[in-house]
């Protein structure tokens, strides 16, 4: 299933320019969801470019976790999906999570989730599949880290490095789509600008859904951005030029152009 | 959560009743008055000597069919006040046998033991029963979910072993307790009486039910439906879900200490089986049979379930279940075997119970209705 | 002193017993959130089914080889039928936890009036081996050759299933996904597989130990699983709900409490001990001694 696969190849495909000629790897279409009574996304419609970074932004509580966890099928039970969400020509939402993510896409989630109780050996294992070669190489020379500590229990990492994990476990096989969700959340500065870097490398080979709060990585990484807010888009577009306009950026993120400018 | 999440319903917003959802029809303008006329039925019921063969063994108003529905009546009751917890709230208690078998036990010592009259020993059992319930929540309810369902069974084990090991020859152990009837009055004694202890049957039944309306309808009654579709949103509202768990788990314990009141004086005694799990398990069929979180639903569920149980024995020794090849009638004479099979089916396949069957049968019909005009 | 020794011994016999039913209990709650009252069920399938081999199935019997293949029939069935409840039963209510705990609840009632209709209410006499009614002379106290059997499959039953979470991919999937299962999902495995397993070896394990309780016990009852079931359930609570290691400790500070007070002290007052424990606990570490982490 992975065949139809990203090769490992940096081409720098993002500074060709030219996307609107290229078709888009993710198509939402008025995604809906409501879960507990509650109508969290109402109709949600954006479109991902199958090169670069493309960042969802809003304020706390807006969807985007829930965009995401939608995308990849882990609508809790108590909740109900509506529209449409594709890759390429088929449809997302009727199909089981592990089936998506055999189908090439990597969902790397909130608050890291690596198991903390196994190995980091073993939680890059436990992302083996059959049929396909891992990818240690790729994972290790990223993250050296994690070859070095390889025999540690996950739940004694560091936060940064519990990062790396979560990002080093989804490599480990193709991807067609990258979904990052919050990846310098809690993280200190250093580390936030290491784990930068490597988004931005691995940028350069997959396309990659991000939903970031820290607008100086969302400066250096994102090409488009989409901003929700109340569960529906507000603004779509060029992600540097929503950072450049200090009125835009605060009516939409409400954070003032001094915090973006570092 | 056992709400029927099938499209018909539309997942209605927990503080609405589905007796409130919109059904259009005669249908609609007669079923308020339903449980009118279920009542009105059983407060004539022991006045008719009508006898209704193969579904009661004599008339109506002998003492065998009263004491019969008697049961019925205090079951449809426990069943009702469990769904404050199960279907209301979302707890999953499987020890509420050990709030009704206190009712029953404390009841039956305080009177043939403590020679206490009766209208001291039954505030007394339910008192009782009620803190016991408030002390076992206490300290069950600082696990969630599966975890507490456990940890009540646990408890309500503990009541079954005390029972059954006669700790100072309290409870007759294995034999049960035989109630003093010195300490009864006249009223509530002998065969010929037994239609007074129907009418406090029913006088449990419409209390309990009276009880758990008043509670869902009430402020407390919201938080604790929405307590059952995601507790951490009432945790955002900045109530301590921990203590509304507590009052329900409470109430419900009281309520079915006061049943087992009843129970002990319809029986004349107390038997070690009302404290088995099992009786908590089939608490948890009759609820989910009937429909949990609607009004009437777990009181037919009750009333149906304990009728079954009594009726299914005879019917398994009869000649037509006999009749059949030994590999069907043998299962086919186990109460239990039927209605757990029932109740698997019921779970599949009518995830509302009878109440939820109820609205589907009237959808369809108006969806038949509906359709016919169309084509006409 | 020979008094303790025997005691021990007997407490840590009833202990294997309990780990061996709440081992499965532990696995299938942990992974799968199923609290299985069905799973006293799989005990009596074993039991029963052994019972029969033994009687009735060529090349079984009550003693010797015939003994062994007679238990490997009582764990195949219960194995399958664990397996069948998951498949048949289980699977299509996935993630709908509540419904999942009334089906068990449902075919542990049915369940255990079947095997009441097929073969009478009261106890059967369990056939068994001429040594398992004999004891052994342990430093003095004369311990039942049951009761030592059931602490021998016990700890082979518990090396087994260490091992297996240790080094087998499917132990790798389980441990994972007793943390954290949406998580296991979400790296492109599907981990109903895995639920089908550990039902496996929960009826396998429960199966075995409704074999060996008979002969421990040396009669045969429907109403057996449950009551055991009951000190399972408060051993998984204990132990911390998914991991076996903690089920083991859990079973051993049940079984010897048990054991002890109910010989010196009332009959029936080590039972409500183990539930004050069980309050204490709960008290203490709501998630129970090992917390809910599948440790290897």
């Amino acid at each position: 299933m992975s065949a139809t696969s990203v090769p490992g190849s940096r081409t720098g495909q993002s500074q060709s320019g030219d996307d609107s000629a290229t078709e888009p790897i993710l198509t939402v279409e008025e995604l809906s969801v409501r879960i507990a009574g509650l109508h969290i996304l109402q109709g949600v419609s954006f479109t991902v470019a199958p090169t670069g970074v493309t960042v969802l932004l809003g304020r706390n509580g807006v969807g985007k976790t829930t965009t995401l966890r939608a995308v990849v099928g882990l609508t809790p039970r108590n909740g109900e999906v509506g529209g449409a969400v594709r890759m390429g020509a088929e449809d997302l939402l009727t199909r089981p999570t592990h089936r998506l993510v055999r189908g090439g896409l990597g969902y790397v989630p909130e608050d890291r989730c690596v198991f903390a109780g196994l190995t980091v050996a073993e939680n890059l294992r436990l992302a083996e599949r059959r049929g396909s070669t891992p990818a240690y190489d790729r994972v290790y020379a990223l993250f050296p880290e994690l070859d070095r500590r390889s025999r540690q229990r996950a739940g004694s990492l560091s936060g940064g490095q519990q990062q790396m994990l979560a990002i080093g476990r989804v490599l480990i096989n193709d991807n067609r789509l990258l979904l990052v969700d919050e990846p310098t959340k809690g993280l200190a500065p250093k580390v936030v600008t290491e784990v930068a870097e490597v988004l931005q490398r691995v940028a350069e080979s997959v396309p990659v859904l991000l939903v970031e709060q820290n607008l100086a990585v969302v400066r250096r990484l994102a090409r488009d951005a989409v901003v929700l807010d109340a569960g529906r888009v507000a603004w779509t577009g060029d992600a540097k030029r929503l950072l450049s306009e200090a009125a835009l950026t605060k009516s939409l993120l409400g954070v003032g152009s001094a915090e973006v400018q570092h | 959560m056992t709400e029927v999440k099938s499209p018909e319903t539309a997942a209605p917003p927990a503080a609405v009743p589905s007796e409130l959802t919109e059904e259009p029809g005669r249908w609609h303008r007669v079923r308020p008055y339903l449980p009118l006329v279920a009542l009105v039925v059983a407060l004539i019921l022991p006045y008719s000597t009508l006898h209704l063969p193969g579904i009661f063994e004599g008339a109506l108003n002998s003492p065998g069919t009263l004491q019969l529905l008697a049961v019925c009546l205090v079951f449809g009751g426990l069943a009702a006040g469990y769904d404050l917890l199960f279907g209301r709230t979302g707890m999953l208690s499987f020890g509420h046998a050990l709030y009704f078998a206190a009712g029953v036990y404390g009841t039956d010592i305080l009177i043939t033991h403590a020679g206490l009259p009766l209208w001291q020993a039954a505030p007394l059992a339910i008192v009782g029963g009620t803190i016991l319930a408030g002390l076992i929540g206490a300290v069950a309810l600082r696990t969630v979910g599966i975890a507490f369902a456990m940890v009540t069974l646990a408890f309500a084990q503990v009541g079954a072993i005390l029972v059954a090991r006669d700790f100072g020859g309290l409870t007759g152990g294995e034999e049960g307790l035989p109630l003093d009837v010195s300490g009864v009055p006249a009223g509530l004694v002998g065969v010929a009486n037994t239609v007074n202890l129907y009418w406090l049957a029913l006088a449990y039944l419409v209390v309990v039910v009276f009880v758990v309306h008043r509670v869902s309808g009430s402020p407390t009654g919201r938080v604790l439906a929405g307590l059952r579709d995601d507790e951490r949103r009432i945790g955002v509202l900045g109530l301590d879900p921990y203590r509304f768990k507590l009052v329900a788990f409470t109430l419900a314990g009281g309520l079915a200490a006061a049943g087992g009141v009843v129970y002990c004086l319809i029986v004349g005694g107390a038997s070690p089986h009302i404290t088995s799990s099992e009786l908590t398990l089939s608490l948890l069929v009759m609820v989910v049979l009937g429909g949990p979180g609607t009004r009437w639903g777990p009181v037919l569920g009750g009333i149906l379930y304990m009728y079954l149980d009594h009726r299914l024995v005879s019917v398994g020794s009869s000649g037509a279940v006999d009749a059949l090849p030994g590999f069907l009638s043998r299962p086919l004479s186990q109460p239990l075997f039927v209605l757990g099979t029932v109740f698997i089916l019921a779970v599949y396949f009518f995830p509302g119970g009878l109440a939820g069957l109820a609205s589907r049968v009237a959808l369809l019909r108006d969806s038949l209705r509906l359709g016919s005009r169309r084509q006409s | 002193m020979d008094a303790i020794i025997l005691l021990t011994l007997t407490g840590l016999g009833l202990a294997a017993l309990y780990f061996l039913v709440a081992s499965g209990l532990s696995l299938v709650f942990g992974l799968a959130d199923v609290l299985n009252f069905a799973h006293g069920l799989f005990l009596g399938v074993g039991a029963y089914a052994t019972w029969w081999a033994a009687g009735n199935l060529p090349g079984a019997g009550p003693d010797g080889l015939g003994f062994v293949v007679a238990v490997a029939f009582g764990v195949a069935a219960g194995t399958l039928m664990a397996v069948l409840v998951e498949l048949v039963l289980i699977r299509p209510l996935y993630s709908r936890t509540i419904e999942q705990v009334l089906v068990t609840v449902g075919l542990s009632l049915a369940g255990v009036a079947l095997l009441q209709a097929t073969w009478g209410a009261d106890a059967r006499p369990f056939p068994r081996p001429e040594w398992t009614r004999q004891v052994t002379p342990i430093l003095g106290a004369q311990v039942p050759n049951g009761g030592l059997l059931l602490i021998v499959a016990a700890t082979l039953v518990l090396g087994a299933i260490l091992a297996f979470l240790r080094w087998t991919r499917y132990g790798l999937i389980i441990r994972a996904g007793v943390e954290n299962r949406e998580m296991v999902t979400a790296l492109g495995i599907d981990v109903r597989k895995a639920f089908t397993l550990v039902f496996a070896i929960g009826g396998a394990a429960a199966a075995l130990a409704g074999a060996l309780g008979s002969v421990y016990f040396g009669t045969v009852s429907p109403q057996q699983g449950g009551s055991l079931l009951i000190f399972a359930f408060i051993v998984v609570v204990i132990g911390g709900m998914g991991s076996v290691v903690g089920s083991a400790y859990a079973a051993v500070a049940v079984g010897l409490l048990q054991q002890f007070v109910n010989y010196y002290g009332t009959s029936g007052l080590g039972d409500i001990c183990v539930v004050a424990l069980l309050a204490v606990v709960l008290l203490l570490r709501p998630q129970g001694i090992a917390g809910k982490v599948a440790t290897a």
